[in-house]
């Protein structure tokens, strides 16, 4: 089954929910006559990223932006019938906000079909919070306790969070729980400005091509654009395929509609070219062991008495 | 008859790298059209949050407010820049007519407004004051015009400071630093020359000596001590964390390193907000934390 992947680089306005969903609002009204299979958008894109003590303000519940969405997506597309051979006016959508729930403030993506039959597939709490330099994420939010792959009606699915691919286990933990792709939300500010392009540009091309080439997935890497407080965010989003290919690519700084059609299929080949999730798969347990023992050690040195 | 030896293979090539030379700018250098696109993005995005179509600029003909100027030109359009010449009686003449020629070959709105009058009503109440005290009543003088003008005008008024100065500390505090914002502000001096000249800006501008113009004679080199090229390679590897023992052993000398290091350090209270003492768990700026944009 071949699928339309819709990546919307947009730049939010600082904590104003209403404007931003409205924006979103405005995506599914320009995308009704024609619906991709899901649209993907960025991390924290109904508040704008950098929000300091803001986010306690800026937060709302997972259920809250399910049905703020669903209300806009029935509302902006109802007026299009759906064509010979359309499954539904069925959206799926993936969304990058400031979330409340149990008493905590997580950075989260929420997984959600949209239509006749909604709901909610997932949620994926920000497990690596950045706090060093021009980040202190682990000041204001909670990190998420772990990394799941789930099912979807369109193929078994997976959502990171920005730093969360810059530790390359991240990727390989969702690719050995059966993701066949990944969907990446992020905020990025420029630095570097020395190479051909931004180096966090760079480093995120490295990253997402090593990532869908080691495991033979497909990666949609849906980044904001907009200055916030002279931190430019990057953009540059960009569907990378199977074999490491970059499928589509926005360039950066300006918001812009990606669509992209791609073949699940396509994984199967590249897989049987380079079976490196198979290999991975196939010495698991002796890489657990390995993994217990690091935390044991790790455990140990923690506990042990400071020398005084 | 024996065999000849075979015959020997040559010694294989060799590369070599090593730590960075301390005379090199490599470091330094940058990708110019891609600040320049990415610096006018910055000044569009800006002016558009808070409301505004217009900029003001300070214009002093030196190469920091006219690499500025050129910014806000390309990204505004130059009938949407107000360029402000503020000359006191001991300016240099140069100065002002180096103004003239990019206000000229922008095209860009202007005024001159003499701060002579209102500098002098106080200091002839201070006649004690030296130099500096003198300098920092003209920067502070400046600032207040390029306010009231940004009402006038209602325009967004547009900081040139470079990272060097703001370092360095080389400006005067709530004068030179008082705009809200600063497209220049993370760029070295010899990084702002860099853009300048890929900006295509008078060459007469880029190549003369710089100068705050607060003091005939005045040079920024010679009050500084260090020239900006070297001084900008120090910073660069202070800021990423190595230490002046480190970069002594790399080849850069000691008095550099130390005279760097001595207006570096301090000079932290210039970068900063005026100190309030906390008193509770909701301080602004300790506790109660929202940023500029918020």
């Amino acid at each position: 089954m071949k699928l339309t992947i819709a990546q919307a680089q947009i730049r939010p306005k600082k904590r104003d929910y209403d404007y931003n969903l409205s924006l979103i609002s405005d995506l599914f009204a320009q995308m009704a006559p024609d619906l991709p299979d899901l649209l993907a958008l960025p991390e924290t894109c109904l508040s704008g990223y950098f929000l300091e003590g803001g986010v306690i303000e800026a937060a709302r519940t997972a259920d809250q932006v399910f049905s703020d969405l669903q209300a806009e997506f029935l509302r902006r597309t109802s007026a299009h019938k759906p064509i010979y051979g359309e499954r539904s006016r069925t959206m799926d959508i993936v969304i990058g906000f400031y979330e409340r729930a149990g008493g905590n403030l997580y950075n989260s993506s929420l997984y959600a079909t949209l239509g006749p039959n909604p709901g909610i597939a997932h949620i994926h709490r920000k497990f690596f919070l950045p706090t060093y330099g021009v980040f202190d994420e682990k000041r204001f939010v909670s990190r998420g306790r772990s990394f799941q792959s789930f099912d979807t009606r369109l193929c078994r699915s997976a959502m990171l969070i920005c730093e969360d691919l810059w530790h390359s286990i991240s990727a390989t933990l969702l690719a050995l729980e059966g993701a066949l792709i990944i969907y990446v939300g992020a905020a990025s500010p420029a630095r570097g400005f020395r190479g051909e392009e931004i180096d966090n540009i760079a480093r995120w091309r490295r990253l997402l091509i090593t990532a869908a080439e080691e495991h033979n997935l497909f990666i949609a890497f849906t980044s904001l654009v907009g200055f916030e407080g002279g931190r430019g965010l990057v953009g540059n989003s960009m569907l990378v395929g199977p074999n490491g290919e970059i499928l589509n690519e926005a360039p950066s700084a300006k918001d812009y509609l990606l669509r992209t059609t791609i073949d699940p299929e396509d994984i199967t080949v590249a897989r049987a070219r380079s079976p490196m999730v198979a290999d991975l798969q196939a010495v698991l347990g002796d890489l657990a062991l390995e993994l217990n023992q690091l935390a044991e050690k790790a455990e140990k040195t923690q506990n042990e008495p400071k020398p005084s | 008859m024996s065999q000849s030896p075979p015959e020997k293979e040559p010694p294989i090539e060799e590369i070599r790298a090593g730590l960075p030379d301390p005379e090199s700018d490599e470091p330094l250098r940058l990708n110019l059209p891609l600040v320049a696109s990415w610096l006018e993005g910055f000044l569009r995005d800006e002016l558009r949050r808070r409301g505004f179509h217009n900029a003001i600029i300070g214009l002093s003909g030196g190469v920091d407010s006219t690499t500025t100027a050129f910014l806000c030109a390309r990204a505004l359009g130059p009938e949407h820049v107000i360029a402000l010449r503020l000359p006191y009686k001991t300016s240099s003449p140069e100065s002002l007519a180096h103004a003239q020629l990019v206000i000229d070959q922008l095209g860009l709105r202007s005024d001159t407004i003499d701060i002579t009058p209102a500098v002098d009503g106080y200091l002839a109440q201070v006649p004690e004051a030296d130099g500096r005290r003198r300098g920092n009543v003209m920067a502070r003088m400046r600032m207040i015009l390029l306010f009231d003008q940004s009402e006038k005008y209602q325009a967004l008024p547009i900081g040139t400071g470079n990272k060097t100065e703001r370092l360095l500390g080389y400006f005067t505090w709530h004068g030179d630093d008082a705009p809200p914002i600063n497209p220049l502000g993370d760029l070295f001096k010899t990084q702002v020359w860099a853009l300048a000249r890929y900006l295509g800006l008078p060459p007469v501008i880029i190549e003369k000596v710089p100068t705050a113009d607060l003091v005939v004679g005045q040079t920024d080199e010679a009050d500084l001590g260090i020239t900006y090229a070297k001084a900008d390679r120090i910073l660069h590897y202070l800021l990423q964390g190595y230490s002046v023992e480190q970069l002594a052993e790399r080849g850069f000398p000691m008095p550099d390193l130390l005279t760097v290091r001595k207006r570096l350090d301090s000079t932290h209270w210039k970068r900063a907000l005026p100190t309030t003492a906390m008193l509770s768990s909701t301080a602004i700026g300790q506790y109660y934390l929202r940023p500029v944009d918020y």
